[in-house]
Parts: structure tokens; sequence; C-alpha cells
């Protein structure tokens, strides 16, 4: 297992944000994460990347617990985050966006450099131009490209389709469908359930902080509940 | 009169119907407040003196002028908006397009330097005086606020209390505080000491608050800067409390067969101060375009961006808040033993304001500007008060520079030389993509 969560519990003041959340995502996969809006889904990306602390469990990475590791070092130790919201430098220019992804690699990124831009050639096109200016699904690639620049082994994604027209929706997933399979392994967090299994491997459903499902993503589309509570069907 | 009064009622009138008439109105009345503001005050005698003196007086004319050429302003910006911009960007950025080659940008500092070395030489020691403690030192508080402010987007509000550090701890080690040190320096070799201490303050106070964000921390730094000269004032026993410390010894040099002592000549000060000057300037501007500028302005822009791309968030506004504290811990030092004097109403939350207002004059995130910006603001009260000019009160210093500082905000809001970045940050801003200012940061909680 690249990454595991053992019965994590996080507090955010008197209020349990996660309760007894274990997971697992193995090396290759592309693991999603459902739920309804507070269901702690965040919260969980952000108790991986150590942005939260656990009051409780433990978080292991490549073997190794990270669960009081500070969050600048947890991207070192091979975790990317695509934060909520994309969160680019708005004012910097596309390629200084990318160099600040590249923040940790002190040497050479140039080969990550064309990586990324093949990965994404409108970004290359909009090299010189200012984040802020991009579209909101340049943007979101943008930001995808950002934390592909410091050669994660994990990529965490926080609701990459919000905001976006279906058209880019589209594209998003498919980008992400390529970086899996140059090595990436992802966890996703999503608000569009569908596409999400149909992207992902297996997936966790999460309510109340708690996981309440588990299973391969086929046949969690199978399943009546799912159904009902998040593909938008009517009560099964 | 009554011709008067029909023009002002249709003035009113009209201003119902048309916007240029109403800001006409309201230039106007501004500016009329402004000269009974600044006039000559009432007495008991004749409480309406300081309104009729005012109002009546040919010196309400010049006020009504500048009105006038006020309202114009505005107007053509509005009709001719884009075109003025434009004239002005390109005139504000000549000197940036003339120097694109760094050997004429070099020669041009040089220049520089040979006028601040200069320029000293040829006043009256009024003005040398003036040199020192109103603009040299104001210039280094700019200087480094701009470090905190401009390159970290840090809001300090509660700047001044470093100076005050660095001028207790300037007394303290030499020995003029009720308190007595080790051993008794002479304030050069406090210098050190002065800059330490201020730095060590600006990290234990930044260690806890600078988890917080924008708003926040602009309260805690007010909060602090307060507590400073509240402590300063209560704890008799420690600081001399409100009466002050006296008898703060000159710096004194005694070094490798130099011997040099500063008396109460100001320009050995100057120089001194000049070297500290020139030495921020260039450790800053080299710092500004190293791995650790680029993080503050990864901060500066989205913190939690900053974050994810593997930034040590919390050291580096720690690292900026310490640089900021640092240099104004030397200003405070140095300004204590020239003067041989400090008490607690030195620092007031007022001068934390006055040194951010340079900062933002100049342009944030500029150290040309903050140069430029605080040696302007500093000069031109006491240019002014020996040249007075529309019946011109020291009292009345801080309306006029209010009314600059609003001015700048219309027309230039980026301040008088910005950086690159900070001006195609508030561009942005102005098409409502992003924020410009540190205040505006992201305030959005953690969860």
């Amino acid at each position: 297992m690249l990454l595991q969560l053992n019965n994590v519990e996080v507090r955010y003041g008197p209020i349990r944000a996660l309760r007894d959340v274990s997971l697992a995502v193995d090396q290759g996969e592309i693991v999603a994460l459902l739920g309804a809006n507070g269901a702690g889904k965040s919260t969980t990306l952000r108790t991986i990347s150590g942005l939260v602390r656990p009051v409780s469990g433990t978080v292991f990475f490549d073997g190794k617990p990270i669960q009081r590791v500070p969050s600048h070092d947890v991207v070192a130790l091979g975790i990317g985050h695509v934060p909520e919201g994309r969160r680019i430098f708005p004012m910097m220019t596309v390629l200084e966006n990318l160099e600040m992804g590249a923040y940790l690699h002190r040497g050479n990124f140039s080969e990550n450099l064309t990586r990324v831009f093949s990965l994404f050639p409108v970004l290359a096109e909009r090299r010189k131009q200012d984040g802020g200016t991009l579209s909101g699904g340049e943007q979101q690639m943008l930001a995808i490209a950002r934390s592909l620049m410091s050669s994660p082994r994990l990529l965490l994604f926080d609701e990459p389709s919000m905001g976006l027209a279906p058209m880019f929706v589209k594209t998003i997933f498919q980008i992400i469908r390529e970086i899996r399979d140059e090595g990436t392994t992802i966890l996703l967090v999503e608000q569009n359930a569908s596409q999400a299994l149909h992207l992902a491997d297996r997936a966790y459903v999460l309510e109340n902080g708690s996981i309440v499902m588990a299973d391969r993503a086929d046949v969690l589309l199978q399943d009546p509940r799912v159904r009902a509570a998040y593909l938008g069907e009517g009560a099964a | 009169m009554s011709a008067l009064a029909s023009t002002t009622v249709s003035l009113f009138r009209s201003a119902r119907q048309s916007a240029h008439a109403r800001r006409l109105v309201a230039c106007l009345l501004g500016l009329i407040v402004l000269a009974v503001m600044t006039g000559p005050s009432g007495s008991n005698t004749a409480p309406v003196s300081g309104f009729t003196g005012s109002l009546f007086h040919p010196r309400v004319l010049v006020f009504i002028a500048i009105g006038l050429g006020l309202w114009g302003l505005i107007t053509a910006q509005h009709r001719w908006g884009e075109a003025l911009k434009r004239t002005n960007d390109n005139l504000m950025t000549l000197p940036r397009r003339m120097m694109p080659d760094r050997r004429v940008r070099l020669v041009l500092y040089a220049a520089l330097l040979a006028v601040a070395i200069l320029v000293p030489l040829h006043v009256n020691a009024f003005w040398q005086d003036v040199l020192v403690d109103q603009i040299g030192i104001y210039v280094l508080l700019a200087i480094g606020l701009n470090v905190v402010v401009g390159y970290a987007g840090l809001l300090d509000l509660g700047y001044i209390a470093f100076y005050a550090i660095g001028a207790y701890s300037t007394a303290f080690w030499t020995g003029a505080l009720p308190v007595h040190p080790p051993m008794v320096l002479n304030a050069f070799w406090a210098i050190p000491f002065a800059i330490g201490t201020a730095m060590l303050s600006g990290v234990l106070i930044g260690a806890p608050t600078l988890r917080l964000r924008g708003d926040y921390l602009a309260i805690v730094t007010l909060g602090f800067g307060e507590i400073i000269q509240i402590v300063a004032t209560n704890l008799q026993g420690v600081t001399g409390g409100s009466q002050g410390v006296i008898g703060i010894p000159h710096p004194d040099v005694n070094l490798l067969g130099i011997h040099y002592s500063w008396l109460i000549d100001p320009l050995p000060y100057y120089y001194l101060l000049l070297v500290f000057v020139v030495a921020a300037l260039i450790a800053y501007s080299f710092l500004e375009h190293s791995r650790v500028g680029r993080a503050w302005t990864a901060i500066r822009e989205d913190e939690v961006a900053a974050q994810s791309a593997g930034i040590n968030v919390l050291k580096y506004k720690i690292m900026a808040f310490a640089i900021g504290a640092s240099t104004s811990g030397f200003a405070g030092m140095l300004e204590a033993s020239k003067i041989s004097f400090i008490e607690p109403g030195d620092f007031t939350v007022q001068l934390s304001i006055l040194i951010l207002v340079l900062v933002i004059f100049g342009g944030m995130g500029s150290l040309l500007g903050a140069v430029v910006g605080a040696a302007f603001l500093q000069w031109f009260p006491w240019y002014l008060k020996e040249h007075p000019m529309f019946g011109f009160q020291d009292q009345d210093l801080y309306i006029y520079l209010g009314a600059i500082l609003v001015l700048t905000m219309i027309f230039r809001p980026e301040g008088l030389i910005p950086s690159r970045r900070r001006k195609r940050e508030f561009g942005l801003a102005e098409h409502g993509l992003g924020t410009a200012d540190a205040m505006s940061g992201t305030t959005d909680p953690v969860p």
C-alpha cells in the first residue's frame, strides 16, 4: 500500500470532522472519495497533506508514518495536492507558476516542464500570460501542472471539476487518467460522483465523517444506495 | 452675497441631475472644509472667529482653486481616463524604460548615492538635522517595513514597537536605564544588541501570530505596538517610565587603530545611517530576487497554494518579520544615541501608520519607491515649514498628508514607483482578478 489511513480522527474544536477513518490506496490506483458537502472529503485530503493534524490514528505513506510531518515536508516526500478552487498564483505568469511548483527541486526542472507542456499544450502557448487571465479550465490545468512539477508519487485532487464547463470536465478527467498511466497514484475527491466512478478503480463513500461504503467503482456504480444518494436517481 | 447664495442653490439643483456637478460640489465643499479646519482657531471671546476668519480671508480662494483643479482632474480622468492613464504610466515608467541596461542603472544608482553623500554638505545645520531625524531614519524604516508589507504581504501595524525595542535596548546596554546591564557598552557596540534584540522580539511575536492571516495579523500587531508603548510608560523601575530616559551616550568607535566619536553634529550620524541604508538596499534587493523572495511572492499571492507547493510558509513569514524588525531596531538605536533621550511618547501608533503610509505612497514592494516615497513625504512638511504657503501651520500636517494620500490612491493606487510585479497585481485587481494588497489577502479560515 502506498497510502494507508488507520482509524484517523480529526476535530475542529468540538466538531468531529473525521471519525475512525481507515482507507488505503495502492500504487498505480485511482481511488475516489465521494460524499455530500461537509462529509469530510476535503478534511481527509488535508490530513494526508499535513494541513490538519489528526487527534488520533495514523497516516502511512510508503510505510512511514506522516501524520506529524509538516505540510511542506509532505510535499518533499512525494505527495502533491491540487487544492480546491484551483488556487493558482494569479499575478505570476504560467511559467512562474510552474517554477513555484518545482520550488523544492533546487536544480534542473526542465524535464518536468517538458512533461507538463506535452500534457497541457495550451499552457505552453500561454507560458508568458498571467495566471489570473486564464479561463477557469485553463487555470485548473495550470493547478494540476504545477502540482506535477514536484514529481509526486501520489497526487491528491480536491474537486477538480468544480465550476468548470462540461467540456472541460471531460478533458480534466482524461488528463487525470493520463497522469495515472504515467505512473502517479491518484486520490480524488469529487462531487460529480458519476464521472468519478467511471474514472476510478475503487471508491470510498463518506458520510458525517465516517466511511460508510468501500468497494470497486463498478460495483458502487450499480449499488442502489449510491445511485439514490449520489447519482441523482429517485429512491430505489 | 445673494449672488453667491443663488449660485450655490443652482449648483445644488444641477447636482441632482449631473454627476459632474455633483463632483464639483463635493470637491468645493471638501476643500472649503479643509480651509476652515486648517485656518485660524476661534477663541473664548469670539467663538466663530475661526470660522469667519477662514471663510472670509483671501486664503480661501486658494482652496477653492485647488478644489476646482481637483474637479478638473477627476473629470478629465472620467472623460479621457484610458489615455491619461497611459500617459501617466509612460511618464512613471520612463526611468525604468530608459535604463533597461544594467550598467546604465548602476551609473544612475551611483549618481543618486553621490547626491546623497554631497547634499548634506551644502545645507545648513537645521536641514542636516532634518536629514537625519526626519528623512534618513524614516527612509530606513520604510525600507524595512517594505520587506514585511511589500514582499511578504503581511500587514504590520505595530512596526514602531521594534524601533522602540531598538532604542530601549540601546539605553539598556549603555547603562542609561534604571536597570543595569552586565557590562556597560558604548552606543556603537550596542548596535548588534539593538538589532539582535529587535530581531529576537520579531521572531517571538511572529511565531505565534504569523499563523494568522490578513486582518487578524493587523489587529495583533496593532495591539503589540500599543503594549510596547504602555509597558515603556508603566514599567518605571525598568524603563524610566513616562519621563523617559536621559543621557544615552553617543556612539564611539575604537577599532583597528581607527578612533572616532560621534557628538552632536548630525553629519556623522547621517553617514552612519547612509552606510546602513545602502547595505540594507543591497541586501534586500538581493533577497527579493532569490528563492526567499520568490517564496514571499507566492505567500503574498496565495498562502494555501504556496503551502501546497512545498513552501514552509511560517518560516518565510517569520523571516520577513524578523528582517523588518531588525531594520527598525537599528533605526531606534541610532535615533536614541543621537538625541540621547527617549520617552514612550516617541513610539506612538501614529508613527507605525505613518511608516505604512510612506511605503504605500512610494509603492509597495519597491525599494526605490520606499526610499523616494519616504524621502519626499518626510521632506515636504519641512519644506512647507520653511516656505510657508497658504498660511501653512504645523498642526495641520496630517491633513495635508491625508490629502496627498487620497490623491495618490485615486490617481496612482500602486504608488509612486511601483515594483513591476505589484503594478501587474494592481492592473489585474482593477479587472476583478485577484487581490492586490496585503490587507485583503487570503482571510478565509483554514479548514
